[in-house]
């Protein structure tokens, strides 16, 4: 397996947000034990500003970085440019992710479009999020 | 980052060469750099050099010298039994039969004889990873060839009924081979004892050198070659020999000798310490493997709410250096199929540690890993969520 780089290390060694936001704006669950990682994430909204996230990561070394470094880029962004926060933008921002890994970024972006849905819905407005059909979990050959 | 102390629990991976196999080896990489095959002083120096190693090997397993076959690791090993033993006696038969926790190199091996038009039976194995020798009685039938039945499991340490089972491939005439890498140079191995007619061991795995591993097998039984174009290992196996790395082979096999009653109780002793200590300090844990039949270097658990990878990378940090069972670790990202077999839930086995002892392993060391591991789990249950929803859970009563 390729190495992980320094900043996906400093991040899984010493993860930011981690946590529960208990009067959350958003939640969303994503992933399954069985495959090896589930991601909680929080999110407070103030004036349609991201102004908390937090999260709860079952899982390998990637799947820790990527869920403390999607939190950190929610922080501070406004509804509508959260949306916009890509797997790709997540790795990237960590120094990339080894291949058999990036399944973890995706995972990311789908807990956070996940929390985003629900923050929609418990505003009751028609959610403009976009689940990804999860492609988190093309298994590879042994 | 240095941690304060190195405390390695990884020997089913690989252990380190035994000062005395590298001192062994080091004059025939220079001075006795031979081939074996020549007829000159230099070559007759590297042949009888390998001819030792064979029957220090041998000794070992209790097998006579010619029965002996060099290769270069136990998966090579594996694939030239399966294969060159289904091969050879094909014309008796066309069925193998095989447990389905197996190592790969058996498995896959298996397979390709399943391309090839043999049949493949595979046998189940019970929670704690044993084969019921009655399920191989009821497997064989008349067309069956080839019994294969790992010594113990590399995973879950879990030690197999081989006697029993050759006493039944005996009566109905099939070959019976084993998988002994796991075994071989930590548990007495006898194939006189065992009742197999091919084994499998591998140097590495026991203080010797990477790149040396054998292949048992009992005299007059037909085996097909799967290296062709020479006339080394008796014509079984082309390519010149790796001299250097089979006179290591042929040292750790002597060190075991002498040594395999003393490793047991020291490392069954370290093991039951390290096993009793994360017991008593880690809660929803699970021993995997046969609570007796196990081999005495190993400890396989699973961790309910938290993922063996990241357990792995933060021991790492504190020096100790273990496996994991986790889909995370494998290229697969599929959880250990020797868990899947033995029932494991498939979430907690993600959340598997694999901790193999040695000789070099101190009791202060496994002290230290009971002291840094509930601490780690701790901290990673702290930020799982499904740990969160558990406590949830038994609060709503």
């Amino acid at each position: 397996m390729e190495q992980y780089s320094s900043k996906v290390m400093e991040h899984f060694a010493h993860p930011h947000n981690v946590g529960e936001i208990p009067d959350a704006d958003g939640v969303g669950t994503v992933g399954n034990p069985v495959c090896g990682d589930v991601m909680r994430l929080y999110i407070k909204v103030d004036k349609d500003v991201i102004t908390d996230a937090k999260f709860k990561t079952f899982g390998c070394g990637a799947a820790i970085a990527t869920s403390s470094m999607v939190t950190d880029l929610v922080k501070g962004k406004t509804v509508g440019e959260a949306l916009k926060i890509s797997n790709a933008a997540v790795a990237e921002a960590l120094g990339g992710l080894p291949k058999v890994k990036m399944h973890c970024s995706v995972l990311a972006e789908e807990a956070l479009k996940s929390a985003l849905d629900d923050y929609y819905k418990k505003k009751g407005v028609p959610s403009p999020v976009k689940i990804p059909a999860s492609s988190g979990h093309e298994h590879e050959m042994e | 980052m240095l941690a304060v102390r190195n405390v390695y629990l990884d020997h089913a991976a690989t252990t380190p060469a035994h000062p005395k196999v590298v001192e062994a080896m080091l004059p025939y990489f220079t001075d006795k750099f031979g081939n074996p095959s020549n007829l000159h002083d230099r070559g007759r120096e590297a042949k009888n050099a390998i001819e030792e190693a064979r029957a220090k090997t041998a000794a070992l397993i209790g097998a006579r010298p010619e029965e002996i076959f060099f290769t270069s690791s136990g998966a090579e090993s594996n694939n030239f039994a399966l294969k060159g033993l289904a091969q050879a006696n094909s014309q008796k038969g066309r069925n193998i039969i095989v447990s389905q926790i197996e190592h790969f190199s058996v498995l896959h091996a298996a397979k390709t004889l399943e391309k090839s038009g043999f049949t493949v039976t595979y046998l189940p194995v019970d929670k704690q990873g044993l084969v019921d020798p009655a399920d191989a009685a009821r497997a064989i039938n008349k067309d069956t060839v080839l019994v294969s039945i790992m010594h113990a499991n590399n995973e879950i340490g879990t030690i197999e009924p081989i006697k029993e089972i050759s006493a039944i491939t005996r009566e109905k005439g099939v070959l019976f081979h084993t998988d002994a890498v796991a075994t071989t140079g930590w548990i007495p191995v006898d194939v006189k004892a065992l009742g197999v007619d091919a084994l499998s061991l591998s140097g590495h795995q026991f203080y010797g050198p990477k790149g040396a591993a054998a292949l048992y097998v009992r005299k007059n039984v037909r085996i097909k070659p799967q290296i062709e174009g020479g006339i080394q290992e008796d014509g079984r196996r082309a390519g010149t020999e790796n001299v250097p790395a089979l006179v290591g082979l042929g040292k750790a096999s002597e060190i075991a000798a002498a040594e395999i009653p003393r490793r047991m109780s020291h490392i069954a002793a370290l093991r039951d310490r390290l096993q009793k200590g994360l017991v008593e300090r880690i809660d929803h844990l699970v021993i995997n493997g046969h609570p007796s039949s196990r081999l005495p270097n190993h400890l396989n658990v699973s961790l309910w709410y938290v993922e063996g990878e990241s357990m792995l990378l933060f021991l790492n940090m504190e020096g100790i250096s273990v496996s994991s069972g986790s889909a995370c670790t494998s290229r697969s990202l599929k959880a250990s199929h020797v868990l899947t077999c033995i029932g494991t839930d498939a979430a907690v086995a993600n959340g598997t540690l694999l901790m193999t002892l040695g000789m070099g392993n101190t009791a202060e060391d496994i002290d230290y890993v009971i002291e840094k591991l509930p601490p780690i789990v701790q901290r990673l249950r702290e930020m799982s969520p499904l740990y969160e929803d558990m406590i949830k859970k038994e609060k709503a009563g």
